[in-house]
């Protein structure tokens, strides 16, 4: 199988990027996206070109780190997967892909489809997490945690932190991440205590690192690949209602 | 006069390889050292500084628990974030000893399963102290907001695990890696929030700075701009994971590496056991040779699939076409009291030896079924979906197949290290001041690790151990100098560094790194995977040697060193990995038995399993680095309170 990517190039985060094309044949159905790019790359290499740049690590959708906008779509074109399970049996021979790094103003471009996501990492810094210290914990059956509750929280701390939400969105906005991570510790009696806190420095993070506001189109439920739900944020957004009711 | 010899190089060996291990019985060991251990008061502890390379839950529990006793830490890690540590993909769950299921578990059968699991190639005390640990960790990561899978009443659900005939693993769905990590990520942003926590993203480590026989700091490229920075401290922890991405094809991430592992036993840290590595049972068949990886589906999927290939070779009729007495069950034939859930090393034979015989199934003919018919007879598609709803839709698509409908197709693939730096009961090398955590050291799994116990040892060794053992060493640095970057040995390893760079890169051959990983994959795969034989071993020796040359003469990097530049990042791991390989042959050569994932062809029952031979090889072997050469020492394992038997699962 052959198609022609194009591939969006940009030697640093100041340099003017553009899109370039790169025929590559002898591909297979059976390949992943990513092996298509490898394919590529060592194409590039024994031409004495620069490779591209993209990211990945585990190959199995947990990690989050791989993810790019793939014919307009974040992850290409099927629902809820991330960019290293999709395979090049979604294309077909003689097939034009365009592929683009994450677009937002708080994912900045680093080279080629790389992007810096750090502003993940201060939003869990201000406050995901449960404040107590190793070796301080009680007996792990002594607070029960009915079925239901465990599972919707599970259901929220899924996220894989790809910001395929962020890059999908025509505000790029943060609050699927945001409020799956709350409403993940918030739900548990453990983070009961910090509840409060914890919504009020993760939104004020989130905002703080330019991420856009949600008009609740619902795109990022369809290309998160843990498929979490939108009901996030609703909740997310009542209990911080609530919060300014009630402080 | 031979004898005499012999006990003279024994004392020798004695005194290179102490393993400190504590005294009294083994119940009352890690209490009886740590009242032994010195102490820092807190004030003296905000001197101190500790280098963590990697962020996995080794890293990130080591780091966020120093950082909390009041400790000065530097964390990096090769990845973008700390959320992304390859811990994150384990999936099926953690073994701990709280006997919840009323089954008959305690300490003392989970350190016995372990040992056993591992062929008695472990030591007991560490063995010992990760069953003793584990039941406290689980309180741990509850408290940390890991939503474990909880029964209707609200208490947490256990599941059994290969090896096991208790029901002791805690998991979250099929992503308790990921729920870990992601727990123990959060822990160590919480403390550098706090700032006693600086990390270092998107940062390798190239090198081990030791001054004066002591481990003082690391060189550490940006893998941004290229640039090599010097950090210096009065300890440093290697938590780097394991290795086994130098057969190429594994269920590990594409950026694993061995180098900081081997780095560090270049400057003295002995390696051991190398050649212990898992080959897991359940992956998905290779299907081309430019796979880049073999996703794994948890071995918990054995709980209730069952593993089948056709009575018949080469039989090509679809397996739903395949009536019931035409197929072989060979894991229930052939062990009847363990089943489907016999032990990965077993289970990972026992595949090869029917699609050796012809009868693989698939295209390529390189897998097994495995089979979920029954279960969703038996318990209902609810209830299978509910148990292993995401790992059938990650298998869907990878494959594009509905699993609920007709079998999977798994097979046998390169997964866990259990060798490592060689370590002490204090995890800390042969390099004073050097420790290792996690997958990356030798300690607790003997020559075969038991499902669920990884996510186990990396977290134990992180967040109950290490931050126990390290004040000891600790304690007496206080009154030595302050490590300074400035020191000539930092300037020795940069330019080194520097120079090892600029090597590669002006090789200008006419092949890619992939294609020289392809081949050392191969040549690994082929002679020092699931079984070995001397000549194999010997020939892969030498085909390494020959790769190696030519690796050096004929690669092809482009671009620079002052960029982000990931084909030169593969290049310098994959010359790392090469030699690495030599090492992993040499031991699998010395090593004249069989015992769990090491088996040999020359060492075997009548019936095919592995034959150990405990008068001789009843040692860890730790190797020392010499000129590029390698000096084999012995620890003898000392079985005091276990008496090793023939592992048989049957």
């Amino acid at each position: 199988m052959r198609v022609t990517f194009k591939i969006w190039r940009q030697d640093n985060p100041k340099a003017k990027g553009e899109f370039r094309s790169y025929d590559v044949d002898g591909l297979t159905k059976d390949m992943s996206f990513l092996e298509a790019l490898d394919q590529l790359n060592e194409n590039l290499v024994l031409q004495d070109e620069k490779v591209i740049a993209y990211e990945y690590d585990c190959r199995e959708g947990i990690c989050g780190q791989c993810g790019v906008f793939i014919n307009g779509r974040a992850h290409g074109p099927h629902d809820n997967i991330t960019t290293c399970q999709l395979h090049m049996r979604s294309f077909t021979d003689g097939d034009i892909i365009t592929v683009e790094p994450w677009r937002a103003k708080s994912f900045p471009i680093i080279k080629d489809l790389v992007v810096d996501r750090s502003a993940f990492d201060r939003i869990i810094e201000s406050g995901a997490y449960i404040s107590s210290k190793t070796g301080t914990a009680p007996e792990a059956n002594s607070i029960p945690i009915p079925k239901d509750i465990a599972d919707k929280a599970m259901d929220a701390a899924a996220c894989i932190g790809c910001g395929a939400c962020v890059a999908t969105c025509k505000n790029s906005s943060a609050v699927l991440f945001t409020s799956a991570k709350i409403n993940h510790l918030n739900n548990l009696p453990q983070g009961k205590a910090e509840a409060v806190r914890r919504l009020e420095q993760m939104t004020y993070q989130m905002d703080l690192e330019g991420f856009g506001n949600c008009s609740n189109t619902g795109a990022c439920e369809i290309e998160c690949p843990e498929g979490i739900s939108i009901r996030n944020i609703a909740e997310m957004n009542s209990s911080w209602l609530r919060m300014k009711l009630t402080k | 006069m031979q004898n005499s010899c012999f006990y003279r190089i024994l004392e020798l060996v004695k005194t290179i390889l102490n393993s400190k291990v504590p005294d009294g019985p083994i119940e009352h060991k890690w209490r009886n050292y740590q009242l032994k251990s010195q102490l820092i008061n807190p004030a003296n502890k905000k001197k101190l500084s500790v280098i963590v390379v990697g962020s996995g839950l080794s890293g990130a529990g080591t780091a966020s628990t120093l950082a909390e006793l009041g400790y000065d830490i530097k964390c990096f890690c090769y990845q973008d974030s700390a959320r992304r540590a390859h811990s994150v993909a384990a999936q099926g769950g953690i073994n701990a000893a709280k006997n919840y299921q009323h089954d008959g578990d305690s300490v003392y059968r989970m350190f016995y399963d372990t040992l056993k699991g591992g062929d008695f190639r472990s030591r007991e005390a560490n063995t010992y102290r990760l069953a003793e640990l584990s039941a406290p960790l689980i309180d741990h990561f509850v408290q940390q907001g890991v939503p474990f899978a909880r029964e209707y009443g609200g208490t947490l659900v256990n599941r059994s695990f290969g090896g096991v005939q208790v029901q002791r693993t805690f998991y979250a769905r099929g992503q308790t890696g990921q729920q870990l990590l992601l727990a123990s990520y959060s822990q160590l942003y919480k403390m550098i929030r706090a700032k006693k926590v600086e990390l270092f993203p998107r940062s390798e480590m190239l090198d081990l700075v030791v001054i004066d026989g002591k481990a003082k700091g690391i060189i550490v490229r940006n893998l941004v701009t290229g640039k090599l920075e010097r950090y210096a401290a009065d300890a440093v922890v290697l938590a780097t994971g394991g290795y086994s991405r130098v057969f190429r094809l594994s269920t590990l991430a594409i950026g694993c590496n061995g180098s900081a592992i081997w780095k560090a036993h270049k400057k003295g840290a002995f390696f051991a056991a190398p050649s212990f590595t898992q080959i897991h049972p359940t992956a998905l068949p290779q299907s081309s040779e430019a796979q880049s990886k073999l996703t794994l589906m948890s071995e918990s999927l054995r709980n209730d699939g069952r593993i089948w290939v056709p009575l018949k070779k080469d039989d090509t009729r679809k397996p739903l076409d395949i009536p019931e007495d035409e197929r072989d069950y060979y894991l229930e034939r052939r062990y009847p009291s363990f089943g489907n859930l016999a032990p990965r090393d077993i289970a990972s034979r026992a595949a090869k030896e029917r699609i050796d015989a012809g009868h693989g199934v698939g295209r390529l003919k390189n897998a097994v079924y495995l089979d979920f018919k029954d279960a969703i007879e038996k318990f209902g598609l609810d209830t299978i979906k509910d148990r292993y709803g995401n790992l059938f839709k990650m298998y869907k698509k990878i494959t594009g197949i509905d699993a609920y409908s007709t079998p999977m197709l798994i097979s046998p693939t390169a997964h866990f290290s259990m060798g490592g730096l060689w370590v002490d009961y204090e995890l800390m090398t042969t390099v004073p001041g050097l420790y290792a955590v996690g997958e990356c050291n030798f300690s607790d799994h003997g020559a075969n690790r038991l499902g669920a116990n990884s996510l186990l040892q990396a977290s134990v060794d992180g967040y109950f151990i290490l931050p126990n053992t390290i004040n000891n060493y600790l304690a007496d640095e206080i009154k030595s100098e302050q490590p300074n970057i400035d020191h000539p040995e930092f300037e020795k390893a940069e330019q080194l560094a520097r120079e090892h760079i600029s090597k590669i890169l002006a090789i200008n051959g006419s092949k890619t790194v992939d294609h020289f990983h392809r081949e050392l994959g191969k040549i690994m795969w082929q002679e020092c995977a699931m079984s070995r034989t001397r000549n194999g071993l010997q020939n892969a020796i030498t085909e390494i040697k020959k790769l190696r040359d030519a690796f050096w003469s004929d690669v092809k990097v482009t671009g620079s060193e002052n960029e982000m530049n990931t084909e030169l990042e593969k290049a310098y791991r994959l010359a790392d990995f090469i030699e690495l390989g030599i090492l992993m042959c040499t031991d699998a050569l010395q090593r004249d038995e069989s015992c769990g994932a090491h088996f040999r062809e020359e060492f075997q029952t009548n019936d095919g399993e592995a034959l150990r031979k405990d008068e001789a090889y009843s040692y860890v072997s730790a190797w020392e680095y010499q000129n590029g050469d390698f000096k084999l020492h012995k620890e003898e394992l000392e079985f005091e309170f276990v008496k090793p038997t023939v592992r048989s699962y049957k």
